[in-house]
């Protein structure tokens, strides 16, 4: 039985019919054709799915769906503005270098995002802290908290 | 060479905005419309005969447009190097990866409800899970046409004579070392959409790392299916990570292919994380027997390796990794005496594939923690012993590779420096330090009858250039490092050199990433290419400024006498020039380089890469005598790579190759038990987090190899090869234990303090 469902969704409010069973990911990924947000292993293990739900990073494949109700979500597409420039955090990742085979990257920017919206100047530990449920299997870490140090700084 | 404005700088990736704004698009995000989508049964029994298949229920499932078994599948159709692996099993399975039938459907949801619904009868068997077991005379065999469990792939090198050696030297150490099945963990996981035209040419969707080879893979499929002459088209989607994972074509490949063709619908198949686990081919584990010598000075005499590799119920890529095993066991350090023999050998475990250093970091496990038991017996400061058997430019090893550029001695000088070697060694407080080197190719390597890599520049009318090249970029860079070469040569603003780099039906030959070869051979292609058009540019400009081209060059995308400043001419203005007259033309030119390396002789010998790559990497670390914890307090990681093309994606290669080899050294292991793994999922399965990185440097050494595109050598593979001897020897510096089996776990670390305890207590 599909159930109507209203949040706002990168900003904008979102009306929509959803089966119950649904994670927030599917939602995203299969009917709203918001692929930027990842699925790495479908069980809150490794962060490619993290979104942002009033103010608190989240794996979205764990989530379910119609939790999100009248809810504020923000995805990987809604942290770039509307004239197409991107989001501090997302400029230093392409500057720092902490971008490789780039499956990560959304969900661990949806973390950082989440721990710069919350605290302007996050320790290193705080950085750690706030990725350590992201996996990334190329950049050995080291680039990405460079690039989060960088996006913090510039504010 | 000082006057580089791209080469040399740290340039961002091209792709870098794609990735981070969430629009690059991986197979995962791909559809086509009409897309069904595919899932594949698997075996329940690593070693099983199949008594009965009956699949009627899944096909009468709402939504299901086709089920398929290995009746469905040409009759002797294999894949695998060896050929030995039927895409889908019938009468007997192997290994619990053994793909039994597959489902496509409307959805992954109903596909996966049919596969439910097959029954599969299996009478279980005896299976073989431990390589030595497999050896044994009257063990189960694997594949019973085999008639052994051994592969019939006789690895043996001999250089010298070891055994004349053993009675010259000084010193001798002989010991055992062991690594465990290790995988990928690409965070995007495996998959393809196989989609085929009206004339049943195929497009194949793909995440490959070697679109050329694969291509000519599915040729063959198609012409087992009775498919004469079709022509086959590789797409790339992004790739979601690949460390040699998808340097093999696979059996949800020719699944998915076969779906398409009983459907004529695209069919997609994607792995899920479990599957990305236990269906995709790891690093294979090892048992390492070797023995070292040296003479009274410390010059080592000989060094003697047998092995023995768990090559898994079928045969990929991981049962060549010998061949590359013998390049440190030949190489690393001057060893004027060297035999190595190994063997692969058939379980009932998942099969080996290729992984990020090829079996080096296995071998040089086994020589570097060897070398330092060797230094302790002659009594010479183990990076005393390492510098005086350094390699050097010049020297030809006994496997003849011929040594061009070489900084290892540098990189062990940094290392002895940054780490404060000399005020750390032996200190005591359960505190040590430990380095261990290596050596990779560095400048191709020619295991197929080609190493080469085309290209193809075309230019626009703005003076803006596309190149087409047959490198495939799976996250290392390769597109922007190719870029910048181009816009060096040219030169031109880099944002005015758009990459091409993932299709088979425009992009030219290439054999593949691995052998960390990219940048060095797609490198010198693109080098070639771009060089080839500027001269047509100079040409045509001098015509136009009235000049010789030999005294024009180029920048910022303009043409201009170097003797005359005022004559100019913005490229695009010459080549419109070129373009609107009768009889015009546009450029393009094409370069194709094989490097000058060599293929392997009968005895394994000859130069197999071009130039060399060293490093040297070195630990300081803190081990908890209660808990057994190894803490890395400081890591140093030094890499001769020649020249650094882009420093800052340079560097990300040797961090993330770095904390590889620290999952490798300290935590990473895929437990099979009896076939099954035991933990397949990143709960289970040990992955650094951000938790895990130690304080990390990455030195970069340049050496400026003379055949390398401005100088560079390779860097994909080698930052993961020292790190787990280099940590064993620093754990044993601190706390006198010697760990000869990876992973060095906190169990293993406290059980050998105990064990030594009792000792020295007795």
């Amino acid at each position: 039985m599909k159930r109507e469902l209203t949040f706002i969704l990168n900003g904008e409010a979102v009306t929509t019919e959803v089966d119950p069973q649904w994670t927030l990911l599917y939602l995203l990924r299969e009917v709203l054709e918001l692929t930027g947000t990842k699925e790495g292993c479908g069980y809150g293990e490794c962060g490619a799915c993290t979104v942002i739900i009033d103010g608190q990073a989240v794996n979205s494949c764990l989530f379910p769906v119609m939790e999100v109700e009248g809810k504020r979500v923000t995805t990987i597409e809604g942290i770039t503005s509307k004239d197409g420039s991107m989001h501090p955090l997302q400029t230093a990742f392409i500057n720092e270098g902490a971008v490789q085979c780039g499956f990560c990257t959304p969900g661990m920017i949806m973390s950082a995002k989440a721990l710069l919206d919350a605290k302007d100047k996050p320790t290193e530990d705080e950085i750690k802290e706030a990725i350590e449920g992201n996996l990334c299997r190329c950049t050995g870490y080291v680039k990405i908290i460079d690039a989060i140090k960088s996006a913090a700084g510039g504010r | 060479m000082n006057n580089l404005t791209i080469v040399g700088k740290k340039i961002p990736k091209r792709d870098a905005p794609l990735k981070a704004t969430g629009s690059a698009v991986y197979i995962q995000d791909l559809k086509i419309p009409g897309m069904l989508h595919g899932k594949i049964l698997y075996s329940k029994y690593p070693h099983a005969r199949i008594t009965g298949l009956d699949t009627s229920m899944a096909e009468k499932l709402p939504g299901v447009r086709a089920v398929v078994t290995a009746s469905d599948m040409p009759a002797n159709f294999r894949i695998g190097v060896m050929k030995d692996n039927p895409p889908l099993k019938t009468g007997k399975v192997l290994s619990i990866r053994d793909e039994i039938a597959a489902v496509a459907a409307i959805s992954p949801e109903i596909a996966e409800e049919a596969l439910s619904l097959i029954k599969v009868e299996y009478e279980e068997l005896p299976g073989t899970f431990d390589p030595l077991e497999a050896m044994k005379e009257g063990a189960p065999l694997i594949h019973e046409e085999a008639k052994s469990n051994i592969l019939k792939m006789p690895w043996k090198l001999v250089c010298g004579d070891v055994e004349a050696a053993k009675k010259e030297s000084a010193f001798i150490v002989e010991d055992t070392f062991s690594t465990p099945w290790v995988t990928h963990c690409c965070l995007g996981t495996s998959g393809c959409v196989a989609q085929l035209d009206a004339k049943n040419n195929l497009t194949l969707y793909s995440n490959t790392q070697i679109p050329s080879l694969a291509q000519n893979d599915y040729i063959e499929a198609l012409n087992a299916f009775g498919l004469k002459g079709k022509r086959v088209r590789i797409v790339q989607s992004v790739i979601g990570g690949a460390f040699g994972s998808k340097l093999d074509t696979y059996a949800y490949e020719y699944i998915a292919i076969l779906l398409a063709l009983k459907t004529r619908k695209p069919v997609k198949i994607v792995f899920s994380r479990e599957e990305e686990f236990f269906a995709t081919s790891p690093r294979q584990c090892t048992i390492t027997k070797i023995s070292h010598g040296c003479d009274k000075e410390g010059r080592l005499t000989f060094r003697e390796m047998e092995m023995v590799l768990d090559n898994g119920a079928y045969t990929s890529w991981g049962a060549t990794t010998p061949s590359v095993m013998m390049l440190p066991i030949s190489s690393l350090y001057k060893v004027p005496n060297v035999k190595y023999v190994a063997k692969c050998v058939y379980t009932n475990n998942t099969y080996s594939q290729a992984m990020r250093g090829y079996g080096n970091p296995q071998a040089t496990f086994a020589i570097e923690s060897s070398l330092d038991q060797l230094a302790e017996k002659a009594g010479i400061d183990p990076y005393e012993l390492r510098l005086k058997n350094a390699n050097e430019p010049g020297e030809i090893t006994p496997q003849r590779f011929k040594i061009t550029s070489c900084g290892m001695k540098e990189c062990i000088d940094e290392v002895v420096k940054r780490l404060d070697w000399k005020g750390k060694k032996g200190k005591g407080g359960n505190r040590g330090v430990g380095m261990a080197s290596l050596i990779h190719v560095g400048g191709g390597a020619r295991v197929y009858k080609s190493d080469g890599c085309g290209t193809i520049i075309k230019m626009d009318d703005f003076g803006k250039v596309d190149v087409f090249t047959g490198a495939s970029d799976i996250g290392q860079g390769s597109e922007t490092i190719i870029a910048q070469i181009v816009a060096e040569v040219l030169g031109i603003p880099i944002d005015d050199v758009n990459v091409i780099n993932n299709d088979t039906d425009i992009c030219p030959w290439d054999v593949g990433v691995h052998a960390s070869r990219t940048t060095f051979v797609a490198g010198n292609a693109a080098l070639g290419a771009a060089k080839k058009i500027k001269a047509q540019i100079l040409e045509i400009a001098a015509k136009l400024l009235e000049e010789e081209p030999a005294s024009l060059d180029i920048k910022n995308g303009v043409v201009f006498s170097v003797k005359n400043s005022e004559k100019t001419i913005p490229l695009g203005k010459a080549l419109r020039k070129l373009h609107y007259t009768l009889g015009g033309n546009m450029l393009m030119a094409e370069y194709f380089y094989d490097p000058a390396n060599e293929n392997f002789d009968k005895e394994f010998k000859g130069n197999l890469s071009v130039s060399y790559a060293y490093g040297a990497h070195g630990v300081e670390v803190e081990v908890d005598r209660e808990t057994g914890k190894v803490k890395i307090l400081n890591y140093i990681a030094a890499h001769d790579v020649g020249k650094a093309i882009n420093p800052m994606l340079l560097e990300g290669q040797i961090y993330g190759g770095g904390l590889m080899g620290l999952g490798y050294a300290l935590g990473e292991k895929m437990i099979y038990e009896k076939g099954y793994l035991k933990n397949g999922n990143f709960l289970d399965y040990k992955m650094p987090t951000v938790k895990d990185i130690p304080p990390v440097q990455a030195v970069i050494v340049e050496t400026d190899e003379k055949d390398g595109p401005f100088g560079a050598k390779g860097i994909g593979e080698p930052g993961l090869v020292p790190t787990a001897p280099a940590i064993a020897n620093a754990i044993y510096d601190a706390v006198g234990v010697r760990i000869k089996d990876l992973p060095i776990t906190p169990e293993k670390v406290l059980a050998a303090l105990r064990e030594k305890e009792g000792q020295t207590h007795k």
